[in-house]
């Protein structure tokens, strides 16, 4: 809200301008739209996770979490995405101080943590495949893959709009338009983080009890 | 080397000569009318050599107004399309008795009800009222364009692609025959092999994205734009409508996304979300596509809310009636709409608690609806009312809809519904509350709006016309549903035994035609409207003495909106400013930022388009070409950052001056 606007009201009654003679610049609302969309994101997770709730015991008689999941690949799996989140904040820092090379590193450290994470995700379903667990073989597993397959989808998004970004900082540099950018991927990052928290102890710790 | 049918099966996926219906009469000819118009449309623009004036004055457009006129034409075309498919079940259900069997075969009658629902819901009410929103939200906050203008370009164009998949399956393939919502098991492939549903889950998602986006941008711009001065409690009550609208489409948009997304799953992996087997659970399909299905509802009917609300209060000449309760109202109706979804199936066997509980959410929500319909009644009560065309849309729709809200209250009642759901009773409810209500609604804005969109107010004659066919026609088409329902007649029969019923199946096909006859006369209204215009011609920009900033600016508005950013003191922003001898400035034009115009959206989504139309057809480098190019060149338009641009002041002060000069001669 620009100056004109707030003298503008409190004037008396007999004197009210009714428009501004200046250019009216609202703020950006890049930022706010990006979080809103962020939020339908997560309510098309909570269809996911709701639909696990559902099915997540539908075995059909075929194995079970307890009987699938491997632990330690999976906390590995977490540590990555966790240490990713991170080296996304260093980056931030990074860019908070103008610092490009160092933006550029510490970005490409969170892109290698993100591939880690996809590849032994996909290592893990291949897996899972290849014994005849498929997403075909109960609604359990059905649920299974999606929820954690929708969430992979959205790192291997992530990590690609992670390398447009770095080729655009540069290219480009810090400016307005990368900074802003930057910090949209950064909630992405973040919220994704938060959704693997949910996946983890939702899906594995609870499924392998 | 693969041989050559190989090759063909590869490039055409399951698509072979079979997928055209030269067999089926009614659709070649059909299909031979569409083509003709489609032809006849193309060439006289060729010869008038508009294309070059339509690619870069509105389909690249990223101006809200226009953007907001394509989405109208998109529904006005697509309810062409819907209605054709009403009168022919009406046809069919008039014909189909005893001995005889009409004229469509149940696999077509199947399809003809499925895309009605389809098309009627997706492709002619929500273009219509995002168009609405889209064309006056901006202006009645005061705004230069919506927060996101190419996104907003973008988002119109996949509601088209979503249209263009839906009525390919009329010519190439088939369409679903599960209904308008493909609840499975029959919408799995067991049931369904071929190629129908997929075409109704393409055509949906790829709409169904373009609305979500459509739906954050106004979010957003309701938010962030307004001028300055106007708080929340001051908006203009259409845009409260449509902020709540667009949260709800936010809010329920994904669960549509996620539930078509399991069921394609289902569908092309072998997956077991809602199969009989291995676990699945078909009615949880229900469930999902409810939870969204029901805000859906609100998200159709809140914006023609405030659309009568807006026409009540300008034609009565007075402030509207209990403002701050009308705001209450919009919000309490929006929160409400999540807790209903489960009494679409009170039949599912949840149990006496749940339906009591959903019964009685469901009930509540008659009384937000209750209070606006007094406060409508109220601001008309003293006031000196103008019976201008959007004003009889709003009358017809107080007592229409009012009949409608009472059967659905009826119909919340969990032991009545066990005896009325799936009856032609219930047709006959969500028909009067979307006719009497959103199409009612649509049609007062469209007769409201129109001169400020372009400049003339449409022809009252036809107006007339219309509006009156409309209204007798409903009430001749649906009362009769009311009766067949309370006498157990189902929905989706292409044939009966019982000749008694008839006589109400004839009065309903009577309704029909009346209807058609108002759709018609809507279509007169237009074109003698253009061609009278320079009669109908408003040069004041407030050809109805209205109360919000949208009657401030020029009609139609320049490219900008508003010279000069409004300072709102009070509701009513306009109709104070006029109060208070409010003296337009002729001088001291400065330059205004722009967004430039784009056709990346176009192409963006004609390649998701695409995407879709190889999924259906199993035509795999088509989906994945698609997919590609749609990823890849939303990174290379990100690397575009000539994206804006400054109307030169001396642009501002001809267009202004212009305006100036029409205004004196007025006075």
């Amino acid at each position: 809200m620009s100056k004109a606007h707030s003298s503008a009201v409190h004037t008396p009654s007999d004197r009210l301008t009714f428009h501004l003679a200046e250019e009216h610049h609202p703020e950006s609302s890049t930022l706010l739209g990006f979080w809103i969309y962020l939020m339908s994101d997560c309510l098309l997770f909570a269809g996911l996770f709701a639909t696990y709730g559902v099915l997540g015991r539908a075995y059909a008689g075929g194995p079970t979490g307890a009987e699938l999941f491997d632990l330690p690949t999976v906390a590995l799996n977490t540590a990555f995405l966790l240490c990713s989140s991170i080296t996304y904040g260093m980056a931030m820092i990074a860019v908070q101080e103008e610092r490009k090379q160092q933006t550029l590193m510490w970005l490409g450290i969170t892109g290698l943590f993100g591939l880690g994470f996809i590849g032994l995700e996909l290592k893990e379903f291949t897996h899972l495949i290849l014994e005849g667990n498929g997403p075909q073989r109960s609604a359990f597993l059905s649920s299974f893959f999606t929820l954690v397959g929708t969430h992979g989808l959205h790192v291997t998004c992530g990590i690609i709009w992670l390398v447009t970004l770095m080729t655009q900082v540069s290219r480009r540099g810090l400016n307005a338009v990368t900074k802003r950018r930057l910090m949209c991927l950064s909630l992405f990052w973040h919220f994704l983080d938060v959704i693997w928290i949910g996946v983890f102890s939702f899906v594995y710790l609870i499924g392998a009890m | 080397m693969p041989t050559t049918a190989e090759l063909i099966k590869f490039i055409f996926g399951r698509l072979t000569i079979d997928a055209l219906p030269l067999d089926e009469p009614i659709i070649m000819g059909t299909f031979v009318m569409v083509a003709l118009g489609g032809l006849t449309v193309a060439g006289l623009i060729t010869r008038f050599k508009l294309w070059g004036y339509l690619w870069k004055e509105w389909f690249t457009s990223i101006d809200h107004k226009k953007i907001g006129v394509m989405y109208i034409v998109l529904g006005v075309v697509m309810l062409l399309r819907g209605f054709a498919d009403a009168l022919m079940m009406r046809a069919q259900q008039a014909m189909s008795f005893g001995s005889s069997h009409g004229y469509l075969p149940p696999s077509h009658y199947d399809q003809v009800f499925s895309a009605h629902g389809v098309i009627m819901i997706f492709f002619v009410a929500m273009p219509l009222v995002v168009g609405l929103m889209n064309l006056v939200v901006p202006l009645q906050i005061g705004a230069r364009d919506v927060s996101f203008p190419f996104l907003n370009n973008f988002s119109f164009w996949m509601t088209v692609g979503g249209a263009v998949i839906v009525m390919m399956s009329l010519f190439i393939g088939n369409f679903a025959r599960t209904g308008w919502l493909a609840y499975p098991p029959l919408s799995g492939i067991g049931a369904s092999p071929d190629v129908g549903v997929d075409y109704y889950i393409w055509g949906l998602q790829v709409a169904g994205i373009g609305t979500l986006l459509s739906g954050v941008n106004l979010v957003i711009t309701i938010i962030k734009m307004r001028a300055p001065g106007m708080t929340l409690m001051r908006m203009p009550i259409f845009t409260w409508t449509a902020l709540c609208t667009n949260i709800l489409i936010v809010a329920s948009f994904p669960v549509l996304t996620v539930v078509l997304a399991l069921l394609s799953l289902d569908r092309y992996v072998g997956a077991h979300f809602f199969t009989n087997t291995l676990g699945g659970d078909p009615m949880m399909y229900v469930n999902l596509i409810w939870i969204w299905g029901h805000p859906e509802v609100y998200i159709l009917i809140l914006p023609a809310f405030g659309v009568f609300s807006e026409v009540v209060s300008t034609f009565s000449g007075k402030r509207l009636f209990g403002y701050t309760s009308m705001v209450y109202a919009t919000v309490a109706i929006t929160v409400l709409a999540y807790v209903v979804w489960l009494h679409h199936f009170f039949t599912m066997g949840a149990g006496a608690d749940v339906n009591a509980f959903f019964g009685i959410t469901t009930m509540i929500i008659s009384i937000p609806t209750g209070a606006k319909i007094f406060n409508w009644l109220f601001t008309m009560y003293r006031g000196r009312v103008r019976f201008e065309l959007p004003m009889l849309w709003t009358l017809g729709f107080m007592v229409t809809f009012v009949i409608g809200g009472m059967t659905g209250v009826l119909l919340a009642v969990p032991s009545a519904d066990f005896v009325l759901h799936n009856s032609l009773f219930l047709i006959a409810h969500f028909h009067n509350v979307i006719i009497g209500g959103v199409v009612f609604g649509m049609f007062a804005g469209i007769n409201y709006w129109f001169p400020k969109a372009f400049g003339f107010k449409l022809e009252p004659f036809w107006g007339k016309v219309s509006f009156w066919c409309w209204l007798v026609g409903f009430y001749l088409a649906f009362m009769p549903l009311y009766v067949l329902g309370l006498m157990g007649v189902t929905r989706r029969l292409s044939h009966f035994d019982d000749m008694s019923l008839r006589p109400w199946f004839l009065i309903a096909a009577l309704g029909a035609g009346v209807i058609l006859v108002g759709i018609l006369a809507f279509l007169a209204q237009i074109a003698v409207s253009i061609m009278k215009r320079e009669e109908l011609r408003d040069l004041t920009g407030d050809p109805w003495n209205g109360r919000t900033l949208e009657w401030s600016t020029s009609s139609p508005p320049p490219a900008y909106n508003f010279a000069f950013t409004p300072v709102v003191h009070q509701q009513d922003a306009w109709w104070d400013m006029k109060t208070h001898g409010y003296q337009r400035p002729v001088a001291g034009f400065i330059p205004i930022h722009m967004p430039r115009n784009t056709g990346a959206g176009l192409v963006l989504a004609g390649f998701a388009t695409a995407c879709g139309i190889g999924m259906v057809w199993h035509m795999w480098w088509l989906a994945a070409l698609g997919l590609f190019v749609v990823i890849g060149g939303a990174i290379v338009h990100s690397f575009n950052e000539d994206r804006d641009f400054h109307i030169p002041a001396s642009d501002v002060i001809a267009v202004e001056g212009e305006r100036t000069e029409a205004l004196r001669n007025v006075a």
